[in-house]
C-alpha cells in the first residue's frame, strides 16, 4: 500500500520521532474557548502525523524544517503523488508563516500527503520546489503574491495575480487595504 | 455612333448596378441563411424581411468616421479597399446573363475575369501591409499564399473547358451546351467533352472558388476567433463596407463562371422548357451555387493553414492536370 | 502533423492574445513570442479578473460565505458549492439526510451537463464552426429553465446550505428532467454526426497538443487534460464523497492524449451524466432536505480540513483552516483550471497559432476561475 511507503519514506526525516508509536492526532472534541485559543498560540512542532481521512480529508501531514523541504518533495515525488496545491498560513499570533504543500496521488491507492514548513515571519524564505515539479511555479508566485514568502529559486517570482507593481500581501493577518 | 457609346455605357452601368445590388443583398441572404441554420430568426425588423436592413447597413458604414491608423501608409491602405472592389464589379461587364444581355461580349472573356480576379489578390497584400497591425499582416500573408495556390487547379479546370469549347469566348462556351441538361459540360453523355470525369473538374473549380473568395472553411484570412478580423481589422466605415461589397460580388463572379463553364449557362434543362426565357435559367443557377456557398460557410469549421495549402499542391493539382490530359486526349480521340 | 520549421532567434516578434480578444474565454493574456506563424515561447499573464475570494472567507461567516463559491466559476457554479459544503460539513460534522444528497448530486450532473454543452459549442465556435453553438445553447436553455424553477438562478447558484438545500424539487422539476434526457440523448447523436464526425474537425484536432502523463503530473492536471492522456482520475471515483457510490457510472479516458482525445472524454462525460441523472431521478428517496439537529451558528474545530469534488472542469479543492471562529482562520479554493492553464506555457512552444487556439479551447478555460 502507497500508505505505508510513503509513511516509511517520510518517517525517514525525523529521526528524533518515536518510529514504534507513531503520532496519531486524536479528533479534537468539545473544548472552551480558553483552552482553544491558548492551544493556537503554541506553535506545531516538526514531525508526522497520520490524520483521520474521514474527517481531515488527508492521510499523512508532515511538518519539515525549510532546509529539509526539498529531500521530502522529491520523497513525494519519487512515489508518484502529483502536485494539488501550495498555498500559506498567516499564523500571526505564533510570529510564523506556514507554506502548505498538498499532494494527491492519480491512481486508486489513495493517500493524500500534506507537506508544511514553518518560516519566521519577518524573514520568510524557502526553497523553490519548481525544479521538481514544474506547475509548482504558479502556486508558489500566488502564495508570494498573498504572503510575501520569497522562494529562493523560482525562474520568474513576479506578481500572478495582482498587479506587476503590487507591493503588498493581502492575505497577511495585519494587512490593511 | 453616339448610340452605340451610349448603349455600351448603359450597358455598362446597369451590369455594375447588378453587381452592387447583389452584392448587397446577398449579405442579407446571408444573414437570413445563417440564422436559418442556426435556429433563430436573423435580420426582421427593418422591414419586411429584414428587406431594409442592408440600406440601412450602408448608411450606417457611411455615416462612420473613415479612420486611418497612425504611421499606415496611407496611399496603400486607401487604395486596398477600392481594389477589392473594382476588378470584381468590373467582371461583371463581360458575363452574357442570356443570349442578348450582356453589357460587352469579348472574345477573350475568360482571360479577362481572370485578369481581374489576379488584381483583387492584390488588395490583400496592400490591405495587411499597409495597416502596420501584425494581425492584419499575418492574415494578409495566409491569405495571399491561399489565393495563389488556389489560383492554379482554377486555371487548369478553365483550360479543361476552354480546350472543350474551343474558344474563350463565354457566349460561345455557353452556346455549345445548349440542348439538355446532358450536354452541359458538367455531364459527360451527350457533352462535348466525352470525359468522364467532368464533375470532378465541376468540384475542383468549386472548391477553388470557395478558397479564393476566402469562405469559411477555407477562411484564413479572416479568421475571426484568432486573428480578430484578419487583414481588415484596421478599416472601418466605407473601408470596411468595401471588402465585405468586393468579398460578396466575387462569390457572385465565381457562381457566375461555374454556372458558365460547367452548367450551360442561360440554356434550359430540358428542350421543351426554353420558352421561359434564358436569364431565368442563369440566375436560378446562380442562385442556387450562392446558397450553397452560404449553407457550406455556416456548417464546417475552419481548415488549417497546412491542410489547406496540402489540398491544394497535393490534391487538386494533380487531379486537375491528370483531367487535364484526359480531357485533350479525348479531343483528340473521339 | 506539421513540424516545426527551424527557427531564426532574431526574426521573432510578440503577439498578444490580449485581454480582449474574441477566442480567450474571459480576460486572459497570452503574451506569444512568435516567428512567423510559430509559438517560441508563451506567457500567460492571469489576474484581470482577481477578487480575492480567499481574502473574503477570512471576513466572511459561513453562511455569508456561500454566495461567493458560485461566482468562480459561473459555468459549473453548482460542483464548486458542493465541494465547499462538503468540507465545512465535515469540519462541523453536520449530517445531511439522503434525499438532500441526491439531490444535490442531480443539480451537479446536471449543471455539468449544461457547463459542457456551452464549451462544446464556444470550442467548435473557436474552430470556425459558428452553427453549433446556436444548437448546444439551446439545449442548455432547457436546464437552465428546469433549475431555475428550483433554485431561483440561472447562472450563480446558491442552492446548498450546510447540512442539505433550501428548496425541495417538486413534480414539475422531475417531470421536466425525465423529458429532458431522451431529447439530450438526441441531441448528443446529433452533434456527433455533424461535429464529431466531420473531417475538418477531425484534421483540426488530431495530434494537436499532445500532454504525455507525466508533464499531467508534475502540474496537477485534472479532468479531461488527464483522462485525456490516459490517466484514469475522477474524484468521483477515486475518493468517492456523498453519494456517487450509489451510482453506476464509467469514466471515459483516452489515451491519444491530443486535442481531439480531450474533446471525446468531454462528450462522453456529458453522456455519463445523463445516466447518473437518470439513476439519481429513479432512486430519489422520500424525507427531510435539512437535518433536524443544525448549529445555529456554524463553528466548525480548529484544526485542517480538506475536500476535493470532480466539477466540470476538474478536482476542485477546498482547504479549510479554522480556528474555531465563526469565520475561516484561512480558506484555500484550489481551481482546477488554475493547474491546466499552467500546461499552456510549455506545451505549446512550437506549436501554430491555430493549433494554440484550439489547444486552449480544448483546455476549456473560465477564466474568473483561474483567478478567483
Amino acid at each position: 500500500m502507497i500508505f505505508d511507503k510513503t509513511r516509511q519514506a517520510l518517517f525517514a526525516l525525523f529521526p528524533a520521532q518515536d518510529l514504534d508509536k507513531p503520532v496519531v492526532e486524536e479528533p479534537s472534541s468539545d473544548e472552551t474557548e480558553d483552552a482553544k485559543t491558548k492551544k493556537t498560540a503554541e506553535p506545531r512542532k516538526d514531525g508526522l502525523l497520520e490524520c483521520d481521512y474521514s474527517v481531515h480529508g488527508y492521510h499523512l501531514d508532515a511538518q519539515v524544517a525549510p532546509e529539509q523541504l526539498l529531500d521530502a518533495v522529491t520523497i513525494v515525488d519519487n512515489l508518484e503523488y502529483f502536485i494539488e496545491s501550495i498555498t500559506g498560513v498567516d499564523w500571526i499570533k505564533e510570529d510564523q508563516l506556514e507554506v502548505v504543500y498538498d499532494f494527491s496521488r492519480y491512481d486508486f491507492d489513495v493517500c493524500r500527503v500534506v507537506i508544511r514548513t514553518r518560516l519566521d515571519r519577518n524573514n520568510p524564505i524557502v526553497p523553490t520546489i519548481t525544479g521538481i515539479y514544474a506547475g509548482a511555479n504558479w502556486h508558489e508566485r500566488e502564495t508570494h503574491d498573498f504572503f510575501g514568502i520569497k522562494f529562493d529559486g523560482h525562474p520568474h517570482l513576479i506578481p500572478l495575480l495582482l498587479p506587476e507593481d503590487a507591493d503588498f500581501h493581502p492575505l497577511l493577518k495585519d494587512f490593511k487595504a | 455612333m453616339s448610340l452605340t457609346l451610349l448603349n455600351v455605357i448603359v450597358a455598362v452601368v446597369i451590369a455594375i448596378a447588378f453587381a452592387a445590388l447583389n452584392a448587397a443583398y446577398l449579405v442579407w441572404a446571408e444573414r437570413r441563411g445563417a440564422a436559418r441554420i442556426q435556429r433563430r430568426p436573423g435580420p426582421n425588423i427593418n422591414g419586411p424581411f429584414g428587406l431594409l436592413q442592408p440600406p440601412l447597413d450602408g448608411i450606417k458604414l457611411m455615416a462612420k468616421q473613415l479612420t486611418i491608423p497612425g504611421g499606415a501608409d496611407k496611399v496603400l491602405f486607401i487604395a486596398a479597399p477600392v481594389l477589392a472592389m473594382f476588378p470584381a464589379i468590373m467582371s461583371f461587364v463581360t458575363i452574357p446573363f442570356s443570349e442578348s444581355i450582356v453589357a460587352k461580349n469579348m472574345n477573350v472573356g475568360v482571360l479577362m475575369i481572370f485578369a481581374f480576379a489576379s488584381m483583387g489578390g492584390m488588395s490583400l497584400l496592400f490591405a495587411g501591409w499597409s495597416s502596420r497591425n501584425k494581425y492584419a499582416m499575418m492574415s494578409s500573408v495566409r491569405a495571399v499564399s491561399q489565393a495563389v495556390a488556389y489560383e492554379i487547379p482554377m486555371l487548369i479546370t478553365t483550360i479543361t473547358v476552354v480546350m472543350i469549347a474551343g474558344s474563350m469566348d463565354l457566349m460561345e462556351i455557353v452556346r455549345q451546351q445548349g440542348g439538355s441538361f446532358l450536354h452541359w459540360n458538367i455531364f459527360p453523355l451527350l457533352g462535348r467533352s466525352h470525359n468522364i470525369l467532368m464533375p470532378m473538374s465541376f468540384l475542383i473549380f468549386f472548391i477553388c472558388t470557395l478558397a479564393e473568395t476566402n469562405r469559411a472553411p477555407f477562411d484564413l484570412g479572416e479568421a475571426e476567433s484568432e486573428l480578430v478580423a484578419g487583414f481588415h481589422t484596421e478599416y472601418g466605415s466605407m473601408g470596411f463596407g468595401l471588402f465585405f461589397m468586393g468579398e460578396y460580388a466575387n462569390i457572385v463572379i465565381g457562381s457566375c463562371l461555374t454556372t458558365i463553364l460547367f452548367l450551360g449557362g442561360w440554356n434550359a434543362p430540358l428542350p421543351f422548357l426554353s420558352f421561359i426565357p434564358g436569364v431565368f435559367w442563369f440566375l436560378l443557377k446562380l442562385y442556387i451555387l450562392i446558397a450553397t456557398f452560404i449553407w457550406i460557410r455556416w456548417t464546417f469549421p475552419r481548415t488549417t493553414i497546412y491542410g489547406l495549402l496540402n489540398l491544394s499542391w497535393k490534391i487538386l493539382i494533380p487531379l486537375s492536370l491528370f483531367n487535364l490530359l484526359l480531357t485533350a486526349g479525348l479531343i483528340k480521340v473521339f | 502533423m506539421s513540424s516545426p520549421i527551424q527557427l531564426q532567434p532574431d526574426e521573432t516578434f510578440i503577439l498578444n492574445v490580449g485581454p480582449q480578444h474574441p477566442a480567450t474565454h474571459g480576460v486572459l493574456r497570452v503574451k506569444m513570442e512568435m516567428n512567423g506563424e510559430y509559438i517560441v515561447d508563451a506567457e500567460t499573464v492571469i489576474g484581470y479578473i482577481h477578487r480575492m475570494h480567499e481574502k473574503m472567507g477570512e471576513s466572511k461567516t459561513y453562511p455569508q460565505y456561500l454566495m461567493n463559491l458560485s461566482r468562480m466559476d459561473y459555468l459549473g457554479a453548482v460542483g464548486y458549492s458542493h465541494g465547499h459544503v462538503l468540507v465545512v460539513e465535515k469540519a462541523a460534522g453536520i449530517e445531511v439526510p439522503e434525499r438532500a444528497e441526491y439531490i444535490r448530486v442531480l443539480m451537479v450532473e446536471l449543471n455539468r451537463v449544461a457547463s459542457h454543452l456551452f464549451w462544446f459549442g464556444a470550442f467548435v465556435m473557436d474552430l470556425g464552426g459558428f452553427s453549433p453553438l446556436m444548437y448546444a445553447l439551446q439545449d442548455r436553455e432547457h436546464i437552465l429553465d428546469m433549475m431555475e424553477a428550483v433554485t431561483g438562478s440561472r447562472l450563480t447558484y446558491c442552492y446548498f446550505r450546510y447540512g442539505g438545500l433550501y428548496n425541495d424539487i417538486d413534480d414539475d422539476f422531475i417531470r421536466a428532467a425525465r423529458a429532458f434526457l431522451p431529447r439530450m440523448t438526441k441531441s448528443m447523436k446529433k452533434y456527433h454526426k455533424l461535429v464529431t464526425g466531420n473531417v475538418i474537425f477531425q484534421k483540426r484536432l488530431e495530434g494537436i497538443a499532445p500532454l504525455t502523463p507525466e508533464m499531467c503530473r508534475k502540474y496537477g492536471a485534472s479532468s479531461a487534460v488527464a483522462r485525456g492522456s490516459g490517466i484514469n482520475f475522477d474524484v468521483r471515483r477515486n475518493e468517492p464523497y456523498s453519494v456517487y457510490p450509489e451510482f453506476d457510472f464509467d469514466i471515459p479516458v483516452y489515451h491519444e492524449c491530443d486535442s481531439l482525445a480531450r474533446y471525446n472524454v468531454r462528450m462522453d462525460e456529458i453522456e455519463q451524466s445523463l445516466r447518473i441523472i437518470e439513476q439519481a431521478l429513479d432512486k430519489l428517496p422520500d424525507g427531510p432536505i435539512m437535518p433536524k439537529k443544525k448549529p445555529k451558528i456554524i463553528k466548525p474545530p480548529a484544526g485542517d480540513y480538506y475536500q476535493a469534488v470532480e466539477t466540470a472542469r476538474g478536482s476542485f479543492g477546498v482547504r479549510l483552516v479554522s480556528d474555531g471562529g465563526k469565520t475561516p482562520y484561512r480558506l484555500k479554493l484550489r481551481s482546477p483550471t488554475y493547474s491546466n492553464m499552467h500546461l499552456f506555457d510549455e506545451a505549446c512552444r512550437g506549436m501554430l497559432i491555430t493549433d494554440a487556439l484550439a489547444f486552449m479551447g480544448s483546455l476549456d478555460l473560465v477564466i474568473p476561475e483561474i483567478d478567483r
